[in-house]
Formats: C-alpha cells, sequence, structure tokens
C-alpha cells in the first residue's frame, strides 16, 4: 500500500540481526561499547584504505548474517552500497558471497535507501531474505572527495568527519523483532548550496522535505516518535532541520537525534560531529538496534541523509543536490 | 538544466544558512599564520646565512637555501608532520616554498597505491600542477614584454 | 662586532615581519573567501610575478631577504627575474629564462617527492 511517498509494509519485514564494524577513532564514542568489531588499526589488515573499506563492509554483512542465525544459503539478495566512485567497496565485498547483488547510490543515505527497498521486497514475498549494509572509510573518502592526507591544509569550521566503519543488518520476516512498518521515499532536493564543505547545510532541506512528507502520509506528529534520527547533518545541519520542520510546524526538536553528532566522543568545537555512509549505517546498527532490542526505543523514524555530488560536479561549480530516505522502526 | 538555473536556487535559504554558520576564529587564525609564517621565512634566512658562511653567493645561494627549506618541507609531509602544522598554521604553513613542497609529497604519498607511473608520478603535480603551469606562462609573458617593450 | 649581530638579529626580524605579513594576508583572504590552498598558491605566485614584473618586488626582497623569497611569490619573484634578465640575452633566453631561475625549486620538489613517495606510506588522521 502507497500513500503520497510513504510505502505501508503489512507482511511485518523485520530486522533479525545486525552488525556493525568500527574504526579506532569511533570506539572511544558511544559505537565501541556496541561494535561488534572495532579495528585497533584503520587499515585493518590490508595493503590499502580503500580493501579496508571493503573488508570491514564484507565483516559487517558476514557477521550480521551469523548473527542471525541463518546460513549463507538461506539469503536471497544484498543491497549495499557505498560512497567510493562505482561503489567499489559494496560490489568488491559481494564477491565474497555467493547471493545475489543489487548495488545501490544514494551517498550517505544508503543505509536507510537499502532497508526500504530490501523490506519492499521482503514484504511483497520475493525474497524471503534480504541483507543491507554499507560503510565508508575516512581516509579513502578523504582522498576522493578532498585532498591527500598529508596536504597541510586547514579544515574550515563547518566540515564534518567521515566515520569509518559498516554496517550490516538482515532482514526477513519474523513474529517477533523489530519490524519496518513503512518507508518514506526521499526527492532529490536542492536549496543551491554550493560549499562542499558544508554537507548539514546541503542536506537539512532534503531531511526536512522527507520526514514532513512521512508525517503527513502517516498522520503522525513528531511525539508519536521516540526518536527522529538522522544520518549525519552534524551540529550545523541539525540546528538548521530544527528551524525548517518548524517553519513547516512540525517541532521535531525534543526527538531528534543526528548521528553525526552522537557517534563522536567529543566533538572539538571546530567540527560539526560525523558524516559518510558508515556514520548512520554504524550508529544504527550498533547503538540504536541494541537499545530498541532492550527496549528503550519503541519507535524510531530513522531518515538517513545523503549529498548527491561528485568532484566533477562540484568542480564545474553546480550546486548540491540531496536526498533522504526514511523508514519507521517499531519493535 | 542545472541547480543554478533552476528556481530553486533559494536565495533566502542561502542567506540563513549563513548566519548559522559557525564563527571563524579570525584572531586566533590569523596569529598563527603570522607567527609561524615569520618563523618558517625565518628558518630560510638562517639557513641563508650558513650557506652565505660556507661560502655560497648570488643565484648558487639562492638556489640552494630553497633546494634545502624544500627538502625539510618533503621530509616533514613524509613523517605525517606538515599536515599537522597545516592544520594549526593555515596560510602560515601552505604559503611558504614548504607548502609547495608539501603540496608535490602529499599526492606523490597518497596515490602510489594506484601504481607508480599513473599514480605517483602522474598525481603527483595535481595540487602543485597548477603553479608551474601558470609561473612558466606568466614569466613567458613577461619576458616577452621585457623584450619588446 | 656588536653592530653586525644587530644587523644580523634585525635581518631575522625583518624576514620574521614580511614574510609573517604576507602568510597573514592569505590568511584573511582563506578567512574571508572560500579559496583552497592551491588556488591561493597560484595567486600569490602570479602577485609575485606581477610586483616584480613592475619593479615593487625587488626591493622587498632587499630588505626582508628569505623574508620575501621563502613565501610562494618569492617564486614568482624567481621566475620574473629569470625572465627579465634572459629578455636582455634575447627572444630564446626571454622565453626560457623564468623556468631556468626555477629549475632549482623544481628538480629539489620531484626529487625529494619522490623519493619521500618511496620511503614512506600516507597514514590516516584522528583529528
Amino acid at each position: 500500500m502507497k500513500k503520497g511517498n510513504t510505502i505501508f509494509f503489512k507482511n511485518r519485514p523485520c530486522i533479525l540481526s545486525h552488525a556493525a564494524v568500527c574504526g579506532s577513532k569511533e570506539k572511544e564514542g558511544v559505537l565501541g561499547k556496541y561494535a561488534d568489531v572495532t579495528l585497533q588499526d584503520d587499515m585493518y589488515g590490508e595493503s590499502t584504505y580503500e580493501k579496508a573499506e571493503c573488508k570491514m563492509l564484507s565483516a559487517a554483512i558476514s557477521l550480521a548474517i551469523k548473527k542471525s542465525g541463518l546460513g549463507e544459503d538461506k539469503i536471497d539478495v544484498l543491497l549495499s552500497g557505498d560512497l567510493l566512485n562505482q561503489i567499489i567497496s559494496a560490489s568488491f565485498a559481494a564477491r565474497d558471497f555467493k547471493f545475489p547483488f543489487l548495488g545501490l547510490y544514494s551517498a550517505c543515505s544508503t543505509m536507510s535507501e537499502s532497508i526500504l527497498l530490501g523490506a519492499a521486497l521482503v514484504n511483497a514475498g520475493y525474497v524471503n531474505t534480504a541483507v543491507c549494509a554499507t560503510g565508508s572509510h575516512f581516509a579513502s573518502a578523504e582522498r576522493q572527495y578532498r585532498y591527500p592526507l598529508e596536504l597541510g591544509c586547514t579544515r574550515p569550521p563547518q566540515a564534518q568527519w567521515t566515520v569509518t566503519g559498516a554496517g550490516g543488518l538482515v532482514l526477513g520476516r519474523a513474529q517477533k523483532g523489530i519490524k519496518v512498518v513503512n518507508g518514506t521515499m526521499g526527492a532529490v532536493c536542492d536549496f543551491g548550496v554550493t560549499d562542499v564543505n558544508n554537507m548539514g547545510a546541503a542536506m537539512a532541506p532534503a531531511a526536512a522535505q522527507t520526514i514532513i512528507s512521512h508525517f503527513n502520509d502517516t498522520e503522525t506528529s513528531p511525539e508519536d516518535y521516540d526518536l527522529i534520527l538522522t544520518g549525519d547533518l552534524g551540529a550545523l545541519g541539525s540546528r538548521i532541520l530544527k528551524d525548517l520542520t518548524w517553519e513547516k510546524g512540525y517541532d521535531i526538536s525534543s526527538r531528534h537525534v543526528d548521528c553525526g553528532e552522537i557517534v563522536y566522543k567529543v566533538i572539538e568545537s571546530e567540527f560539526q560531529g560525523g558524516s559518510g555512509a558508515g556514520c548512520s549505517a554504524t550508529v544504527l546498527n550498533s547503538y540504536i538496534l541494541t537499545k530498541m532490542n532492550a527496549g528503550l526505543y519503541k519507535r524510531v523514524l530513522f531518515a538517513a541523509t545523503g549529498a548527491l555530488l561528485s568532484t566533477v560536479s562540484s568542480g564545474q561549480g553546480e550546486s548540491i543536490p540531496c536526498i533522504s530516505h526514511a523508514v519507521q522502526l517499531e519493535v | 538544466m542545472t541547480g543554478r538555473t533552476r528556481e530553486n536556487l533559494n536565495t533566502n535559504y542561502l542567506n540563513y544558512v549563513k548566519t548559522q554558520d559557525p564563527p571563524t576564529k579570525h584572531l586566533k587564525n590569523c596569529a598563527a599564520a603570522f607567527g609561524v609564517g615569520g618563523l618558517i621565512c625565518c628558518i630560510g634566512q638562517f639557513i641563508r646565512y650558513m650557506l652565505q658562511y660556507a661560502g655560497l653567493t648570488g643565484d648558487e645561494l639562492a638556489g640552494s637555501t630553497s633546494v634545502i627549506l624544500i627538502f625539510l618541507g618533503c621530509l616533514l609531509t613524509g613523517l605525517g608532520v606538515y599536515d599537522r602544522i597545516g592544520r594549526y598554521a593555515g596560510a602560515g604553513s601552505i604559503v611558504p616554498i614548504t607548502g609547495f613542497a608539501n603540496s608535490v609529497t602529499s599526492p606523490a604519498i597518497e596515490f602510489k597505491t594506484e601504481g607508480w607511473i599513473y599514480g605517483m608520478a602522474a598525481k603527483m603535480f595535481t595540487v602543485a600542477g597548477a603553479i608551474i603551469v601558470f609561473g612558466v606562462f606568466s614569466g613567458v609573458l613577461v619576458g616577452l614584454i621585457y623584450l619588446f617593450v | 662586532m656588536e653592530a653586525e649581530i644587530l644587523a644580523i638579529f634585525l635581518q631575522y626580524l625583518k624576514a620574521f615581519a614580511v614574510g609573517g605579513g604576507i602568510c597573514l594576508i592569505a590568511q584573511i583572504i582563506i578567512n574571508f573567501t572560500d579559496l583552497t590552498a592551491g588556488k591561493i598558491l597560484v595567486y600569490f605566485m602570479l602577485a609575485g610575478v606581477v610586483l616584480t614584473a613592475v619593479g615593487l618586488y625587488q626591493p622587498l626582497v632587499d630588505f626582508a631577504g628569505a623574508g620575501a623569497t621563502v613565501p610562494i611569490s618569492g617564486f614568482g619573484y624567481l621566475l620574473a627575474n629569470g625572465a627579465i634578465k634572459g629578455a636582455e640575452r634575447g627572444f630564446f633566453y626571454a622565453i626560457t629564462g623564468s623556468l631556468t631561475a626555477a629549475s632549482a625549486g623544481v628538480t629539489a620538489a620531484v626529487v625529494f617527492a619522490f623519493i619521500m613517495a618511496l620511503i614512506f606510506k600516507s597514514r590516516t588522521k584522528r583529528n
């Protein structure tokens, strides 16, 4: 059933298990206690950062499958993507598995897009189980989108820090567990922000648009949720999001939490928090889902946001189109 | 149609975003840039005096001074120190010749994973190539102007 | 002897002030615009070329020594100076003069960068 931009899942697609891998900087924060694997060294025993990112993603996928108690042969499809060109981490991680792979690209909102699509496939009965996973690595993202690591340049105060980590979850039909109730597909939103260092400001309108259309389609209000979780808006983007939704008559300030804001132990004053596909993936798949299983949160709206830019587009002076997909999770 | 030409170029929003920007620490940034930049120049002056003492003069003296500074910049980049200085000092470590050395060395180290020819060598001048291109071009222009005027 | 030491000290002071001042101007530009490091380097180098061509940079070099030659504008000074000197010798030297003068810097950058790439690996940052 679909209303507006929201698909309602009637057949209880559930999150059977989840797993997260996080880097050495990230483990000092909230992720340290909840992630399944924490790296001592961001190279993860590989020779390049891209290989390390691929290995993290692969580890998150196989851990999630292992924790679900299903064998690899019981998995019907893998939905995954990442930030690197031609989504190499996801495709290369998929080499390790025999089941089919559908590659997605939605930048940092890949986690919510994969859950949305996976839940739709499971709900319709086309597949019995689907694995959704994504990840990112600071060093590989930095060299693709910004500068070489050793270049001595300053970070502007709006900058965010790409999270090193990967998260994955297994979706299937079950009577118990965290179910995916509905999902709101986002439209691409571009308010003309061109500053590639100010992702929060670029992505906030997309998040606001999707969250508001979710409220309209489901006839809910912010108070109906224990948590409205955005991906990587950072401190600045979160402020803007609250302002934008408040303008439309929704006060989300008491319910809103941003993964980027909570992922690091201390947000140093010059940074706005974490970013990257791995940011929402690790936080959701470790802390949030664990706490949902424990009953701390009953109803969570997970709306990760992604900036759909490339170095080519920003080099040509294009503004940054952004997207946000939301899924509603309930215990 | 691009985002810029469409009506969604929302001036109000962009102005609003500007008001939300975290403040730049002008005083701290400028003091760090001035101090570190001045210090690097003093090191340059020191090297110059030492070489002068060793008997170098003229172009050889100036050239050798830059070579030593470039070596220091490359070494500190390789050791992973220069990017730390750069984060603190901003323009103070970008503008001196050591910053040029840093901008050549950092992509060379970074991209060697993509091979020695297309990675390390070809990408060595991704940042600094512009300096060579505009430097040589403007140098030729100046030469021609002086020749004909 | 004392006068000599004072002169050397004064020279350091001048180098510090002028070199730091050039960096300060760059930092102010970075603070108020969104120019990246690469663009700043190119603009300052071009500023060095232009100032040398109109004869304003040479006095600064005479005054501040390394304070004026160490910043990237000093590289522009080197290029323009080479071209100007070359122009006195004829067409061929007018064209090749600039890069000839800058060859030490470019060669050093290429060679040392190559050596560093052989030795070191890029490392990720934690803060």
